[in-house]
């Protein structure tokens, strides 16, 4: 075992501090700043850093990813590229599926971040079970005319383009087939856009209903019925989730500070031995991710096939997500259930915000049920159900 | 970056399980746990001269000159068969002579204990169960050079096994103000008492010390200045248990899953439904974190020794808490044939109830990590 990096990445790791220091803009809402920002790391080749260097990206190498990721959180720098569907998935897929014309038209400006693209894969009765999905697609001449609803869509509104999938085949043997993935611009006619208001009372995702819309056969991602295959992204990412661990590490260090600042049942809930011991186990867990995600890399350098094991690391980190909002309500006493909007919620009511936001994330890119499906079926064999 | 084990790591991994699969699969374990002295010599001699009771000693005394990133690897795997015999005892006595002996203890006793002529054990708790060093009562009493010691130890690992014991006593008021002596199985003054186990296959006693006498030169390193000393064996013992509840626990596990894709209820394999598998799958990532947290404070007792106390305590506090937890969801999964005394599954849930409170528990662990990590 070692746990050093050799020369040259370590020399990456100093480009990457150097030029955070250099180039970190003060905050957040420093607008200008952050534009800045996001042309200096576009022109670093650090947005689509992943991805292939013939297609404008920066063809890093598994370990330069995760240097430069665990560089930028730890820093809590802005985003390396500002269109975040496009650089997970989207851009991606194009790259792996997509014609020319649709590499030269949607990369670029994937990378320089001109406008969002939102996911329309959810619906209202396929969910979990993704692949059952009916909005329609039905071939008519150089279209295809979608019919039917989207539900979950994060930023709908705001987005410009939708990757979707829609089943134009009904008679299939296996419910993953007949699936195609379009490419929809949001103004097409025939497209509404609903927000919807979540618990924690903001609106980050929406209902897309379809009505008649055409969307040109060349806006078709991949073959006709095999859009299931264009959700599945081959690319060397690397898998080590280091960037959410970061975010974790965050979190545990200000759930600290709030345990010693918070009085409780007459004395600072630092001083619980049950708080004591829960933040303890948060630690540890989120040692243990952080780890477990360190022996994925290996593996990963090793050039060892990588499976479903990286699901441990979205199970723990849902779970986190969750423990930590609820700890730092139960910190906070009597405190716990007020709104932000008075002295006496500590921190403005960030946590209280946090306790009710951690669906965003557990639930997006699959259920902790589903994550124990995929580890019981795929990494421990147990038949499907 | 390289968090994972060389190819020598592997044979020798793949070494161990062949020894132990060929020599003493579950069936003999359960004939050996049923024998006075719970372990089989000829085995434990093969084993030592294979190399891996001295790994960790130094090549000079007979040892391999290895680590703890090698020797998790072979206690993976006796946790793994719950191979009974007293290396871990053995190992963490030999390890603290060998950093703390004189010349003469460490010829006197490495080469003995690395071929396992002799078997080694250490004794630090006494009847208020406190882990912590500082919570040390017996008292040595001055007399001459040396110390006289009157009073018990507890759960003395493979006591009656041992040859040689390192224990600790307190030798002045002062919170640390501790040390270390070797005291000899047949020394005047010393008994030794077994207590038994609900896990046969882990052995523990008593050591009952009636004016026994430490001369100057039994002192393992500086009087009073063992504090250190201590804490380091209790982080290499809460390591070296940790890393057999990862073979114990994954063990188990797979017993479990294999059971869950046989058994067939309601015209389906039991495995098939969510309340089955779900759990099989939380007791899989559970094992896999504690696992990464094990490897990387084998790696920091190695290469790290600062970060090693909290490492360990993240470990073992682990650990502690999920394989009780794995050992109890396996016999209900498996309903009444797991509650039998002849399946296997209940061999594991002791070897969980044992390894809980050995070297500290979840609690233990969890307010230590808590401390060190500044809250």
């Amino acid at each position: 075992m070692d746990f050093n990096l050799t020369p040259a990445e370590e020399a990456f790791r100093e480009e990457v501090r150097a030029f955070i220091r250099e180039n970190l803009p003060k905050n957040r809402g420093d607008f200008a700043g952050v534009a800045q920002w996001q042309k200096k790391v576009r022109e670093k080749r650090w947005v689509g850093f992943s991805w292939p260097k013939e297609y404008g990206g920066g063809g890093g190498s598994v370990m330069e990813q995760a240097i430069l990721k665990e560089e930028m959180a730890k820093s809590q720098a802005p985003p390396l590229g500002s269109c975040f569907m496009g650089l997970s998935w989207v851009g991606p897929a194009i790259i792996e599926y997509g014609t020319d014309a649709q590499k030269k038209k949607f990369i670029p400006d994937i990378l320089d971040g001109k406008y969002q693209w939102c996911t329309g894969y959810s619906e209202p009765a396929s969910g979990s079970d993704l692949a059952s999905l009916q909005c329609r697609g039905v071939r008519e001449g150089d279209h295809y005319v979608v019919n039917g609803q989207k539900i979950w869509t994060s930023i709908a509104m705001w987005s410009k383009w939708m990757i979707l999938l829609v089943r134009t085949q009904t008679q299939v043997a296996a419910k993953h087939d007949g699936i195609t993935c379009l490419l929809v611009p949001m103004d097409t006619p025939g497209i509404t856009v609903r927000p919807i208001k979540n618990m924690a009372g903001g609106a980050m995702f929406a209902e897309v209903f379809f009505d008649n819309v055409r969307v040109p056969v060349e806006n078709r991602l991949g073959d006709e019925g095999r859009g299931w295959n264009v959700t599945v992204s081959a690319l060397a990412h690397e898998r080590s989730s280091i960037a959410e661990v970061q975010s974790l590490l965050r979190s545990l260090e200000d759930l600290k500070k709030l345990a010693k600042a918070c009085v409780r049942n007459g004395k600072p809930a630092s001083e619980d031995p049950g708080i004591r011991r829960r933040v303890a186990k948060i630690d540890a867990r989120i040692e243990a991710m952080r780890l477990c995600g360190l022996r994925f890399l290996t593996k990963q350098l090793r050039g060892e096939p990588l499976g479903s094991e990286t699901s441990i690391n979205k199970l723990i980190r849902a779970e986190l997500e969750i423990e930590i909002g609820e700890l730092a309500l139960e910190i906070q006493g009597s405190r716990g259930p007020l709104w932000k909007g008075s002295d006496v919620v500590p921190e403005s009511g960030r946590w209280q915000h946090m306790s009710l936001s951690w669906p965003e994330v557990v639930i997006g890119g699959g259920t902790p049920n589903i994550q124990k499906n995929i580890i019981a079926e795929r990494v421990l064999g147990l038949p499907k159900d | 970056m390289n968090f994972g084990f060389t190819e020598e790591q592997e044979l020798l991994r793949a070494e161990v399980r062949k020894f132990l699969d060929q020599n003493c699969p579950l069936e003999e374990v359960r004939k050996l746990a049923e024998t006075e002295s719970g372990f089989s010599r000829d085995f434990w001699m093969r084993m030592a001269e294979l190399g891996w009771v001295g790994l960790t000693f130094p090549e000079a005394y007979g040892g391999v000159g290895l680590g703890w990133e090698d020797l998790v690897v072979v206690l993976e795997e006796t946790g793994r068969t719950l191979f009974p015999s007293p290396l871990i005892a053995s190992v963490l006595a030999g390890n603290a002579i060998a950093r703390h002996g004189s010349e003469a203890q460490c010829k006197r006793w490495l080469p003995r204990l690395a071929s396992g002529a002799a078997i080694g054990s250490f004794a630090h708790l006494e009847a208020g169960d406190a882990h912590d060093p500082a919570s040390i009562a017996l008292r040595g009493r001055r007399e001459g050079a040396g110390f006289v010691l009157e009073g018990e130890k507890l759960f003395v690992p493979d006591a009656t096994a041992a040859d040689v014991f390192v224990v600790a006593f307190r030798t002045g008021d002062a919170e640390g103000a501790l040390s270390l002596a070797l005291v000899e199985r047949d020394a005047k003054g010393l008994a030794v008492e077994r207590l038994p186990t609900m896990d046969e296959t882990k052995r523990t006693g008593r050591l009952r010390f009636e004016r026994l006498l430490v001369t100057r030169d039994a002192l393992l390193g500086e009087p009073d200045r063992a504090a250190h000393a201590i804490a380091r064996m209790l982080d290499e013992g809460a390591l070296a248990v940790t890393a057999e509840s990862i073979g114990a626990a994954e063990a188990v596990q797979q017993l479990t899953t294999r059971y869950a894709k046989q058994r067939i209820q309601f015209d389906k394999p039991i495995g098939q439904f969510q309340g089955v598998k779900h759990p099989l799958a939380v007791a899989y990532v559970d094992i896999e974190c504690w696992r990464s947290l094990c490897y990387y404070a084998a790696w920091a007792l190695d290469s790290a020794p600062a970060d090693a106390p909290l490492a360990v305590s993240r470990a073992k506090a682990y650990a502690s808490d999920a394989f009780p937890r794995i050992g109890i969801e396996s016999i209900n999964l498996h309903g009444g044939i797991g509650y039998t005394w002849e399946y296997d599954a209940q061999l594991y849930l002791k070897r969980a109830k044992w390894m809980r409170p050995a070297f500290g528990d979840a609690d233990f662990h969890f307010e230590r990590a808590a401390r060190l990590g500044g809250l």
